[in-house]
């Protein structure tokens, strides 16, 4: 079944809370209603759970493939021209650490930004209900569900005094 | 940080928003004057390539001139832009908030414009591949890495990658904010592309907080490598005496320390003067960032006396000799005293004193002064270093520079300048969302008989206000 989204737009944090706490009570789950402010806000300051994510993790695999990237290259293409320079060995350790190094931080960075981007949920195509009086200060709460439980979601919204009309919009 | 004007988000949208959404009149022609010196310094390039690396003055004993003192040089601001930001949103400094995201722009236009001078300096700029690209293209030569010429392009290479991801992921919530702003349906399309469909959900404000610390952190080790590494293609070259030096990745890191802030501090007082931004810079900034200064010039200063210590304490005649064309021989001499002056001893004294600190405007100059005296060290390292008199009278020479270099270093400066003024048009300088956060997270508490400005630590979980402490 196809979901619909409805947005209330709130200029009190207070009257954001209560309506959490309304759909909580009308029996809308954590993964159904959102909110959607222009600036972030003290954790918990709606009462909404922690969002939980796994960003740390994503260094970690990004560096261990950046350094098996750096190794690669360095070893790799010493040993396919295996000249002698200076007397030195043709898998010279300090060289390769640099270069490695780079590959490792390098690839560390490029995981966590494609990290950030996923846990983000991003991109997104689109937008659902929303309204761009968000960015100018307003507090939106948004609910996704089926389309017909958008008429309580929508009485939930506005028993908390969402200002003006609930705005709808497709999934 | 005391002073502080409460203003909404509405009022933040329009006055940061104000020269993107709108052109102002001093705009164009500074875009073309600075656009017609970068295609000055991009023909007098052209002209190089035609006619080969003579017509500049590079010849032997100097074959790093102007260039190459040029991409330290870049590479040093490049440096301080990343590391201000890093090091304020690591440890949560309040007034990092209108300071960060100009920091971390100049950083990427410095790394673009360092790499234009080393690039140009070997003549046939495609022929870098052959040594950086690790493939064997049809010679069955594959890169030396043993070389410190493999190095630089790897290091820099991941720092220029990494800022710039940096940047745009940190820009991700005002893109979206304009394209809410924007008027046009392409504009505010493009916007939309850019922005990734970014909404202000909770978890994406978190993951925000979080990436910016993470990343931070990431980022500062390769700042470090980064200058430690170009510091190396000197220092590990055994046959110029002034160049083979120990110290010289940590003299180098916080020589581009004092220029980067410096730089930094340069952008905040343009910012003020060219967009009006003073409810946001404030005295307040300007004073923490000259209290900063003084600490990094002044250890700066004491790495700059070591260096000079651990020359001469060796007593060795081509060391003490390469020193003394360094501080006393003409040409080398007086730019020696100018560059000292410069850089410490005019800016320091005059940052002592809080109204001074205050002064955007004694803060523009003061800062100018020390980039000058910055690239005039650059200059004083290379050129003696290779001018001193080696034992083969026939490699005795000197150093000019040709008006094709000049035109070259002029350009490097035109194009920072120009993409800053480009990127100031399309994306706000002053990250949004961060002085809106500010502004949520600041309230006013009574403490006894007075009323003081605190603010909530960001990003803290919940849990955190759950425990007792």
């Amino acid at each position: 079944m196809a979901k619909k989204s409805v947005l209330g737009l709130y200029t009190e944090e207070d009257s954001a809370a209560d309506a959490l706490d309304n759909l909580r009570d009308a029996g809308f789950e954590e993964g159904e209603y959102e909110l959607l402010t222009g600036t972030p806000y003290p954790e918990g300051t709606f009462g909404e759970a922690e969002p939980e994510h796994h960003l740390f993790r994503w260094p970690l695999i990004g560096a261990a493939c950046g350094f098996t990237g750096g190794l690669i290259i360095t070893a790799g293409t010493q040993m396919a021209y295996p000249l002698i320079t200076g007397g030195k060995p043709i898998l010279s350790i300090p060289p390769m650490a640099i270069i490695m190094y780079e590959g490792t931080m390098l690839g560390a960075i490029i995981f966590t930004i494609i990290g950030i981007i996923f846990e983000s949920r991003l991109p997104r195509l689109f937008m659902g209900a929303y309204s761009e009086k968000i960015t100018e200060g307003h507090i939106g709460v948004t609910v996704t569900t089926e389309e017909g439980r958008t008429g309580v979601a929508e009485e939930a919204l506005k028993k908390a005094g969402a200002e003006g009309d609930i705005i709808r919009g497709w999934e | 940080m005391q002073e502080h004007t409460q203003l909404s988000q509405k009022q933040i949208n329009d006055e940061l928003l104000r020269d993107i959404l709108t052109v102002p009149k001093w705009w164009l022609p500074a875009v073309v004057g600075l656009g017609i010196l970068v295609a000055t310094g991009l023909g007098a390039f052209s002209y190089m390539v035609y006619h080969g690396v003579g017509v500049t003055g590079l010849n032997r004993p100097v074959f790093w001139g102007f260039f190459i003192a040029n991409f330290v040089f870049w590479i040093g601001i490049s440096h301080a832009g990343i590391m201000i930001s890093a090091i304020l949103r690591l440890t949560q400094a309040e007034w990092r908030r209108p300071v960060t995201r100009a920091a971390e722009v100049m950083t990427v236009f410095s790394l673009i414009a360092a790499l234009h001078t080393p690039l140009f300096h070997v003549g046939r700029p495609w022929r870098v591949l052959y040594w950086i690209f690790p493939y064997d293209f049809d010679r069955g030569i594959w890169p030396n890495i043993r070389s410190p010429f493999v190095w630089d392009p790897s290091a820099v290479g991941t720092y220029l990658i990494a800022s710039s991801l940096f940047v745009f992921v940190c820009l991700l919530p005002d893109i979206a904010i304009l394209r809410d702003r924007a008027k046009g349906l392409f504009v505010k399309r493009i916007y939309a592309f850019l922005c990734l469909g970014f909404r202000g959900t909770p978890r994406q404000w978190r993951l925000q907080t979080v990436a910016g610390i993470l990343l931070s952190a990431l980022v500062l080790p390769v700042f470090v490598s980064v200058h430690s590494i170009v510091s190396w293609d000197f220092a590990v070259l055994i046959g110029v005496e002034g160049w083979h030096s120990t110290i010289f990745a940590p003299y180098f890191i916080i020589g581009a320390i004092h220029s980067g802030v410096s730089a930094v501090a340069m952008l905040m007082a343009l910012a003020v003067w060219l967009y009006k931004l003073d409810n946001y810079i404030k005295p307040d900034h300007f004073d923490a960032i000259a209290r900063l200064l003084i600490v990094v010039a002044t250890t700066w200063f004491f790495f700059f006396f070591l260096e000079w210590v651990y020359a001469l304490y060796t007593l060795d005649s081509p060391e003490i000799a390469l020193r003394e064309l360094q501080a006393f021989q003409w040409p080398y001499g007086p730019l020696f005293a100018i560059f000292v002056i410069l850089s410490f001893v005019i800016p320091v004294p005059i940052w002592l004193f809080k109204r001074f600190r205050r002064s955007a405007k004694i803060m523009f100059w003061t800062t100018i002064l020390v980039n000058i005296g910055m690239w005039l060290e650059r200059f004083l390292i290379i050129i003696p270093g290779l001018v001193r008199r080696t034992h083969m009278t026939f490699d005795w020479g000197t150093y000019h520079p040709s008006l094709v270099e000049i035109l070259i270093v002029v350009e490097t400066f035109a194009f920072v300048a120009l993409g800053m003024l480009l990127f100031a048009k399309v994306l706000p300088l002053i990250p949004l969302f961060d002085v809106k956060e500010g502004m949520v997270f600041r309230h006013l508490i009574k403490v006894g008989r007075k009323t003081v400005p605190a603010s909530i630590r960001e990003g803290l979980p919940h849990h955190y206000y759950e425990k007792k402490h």
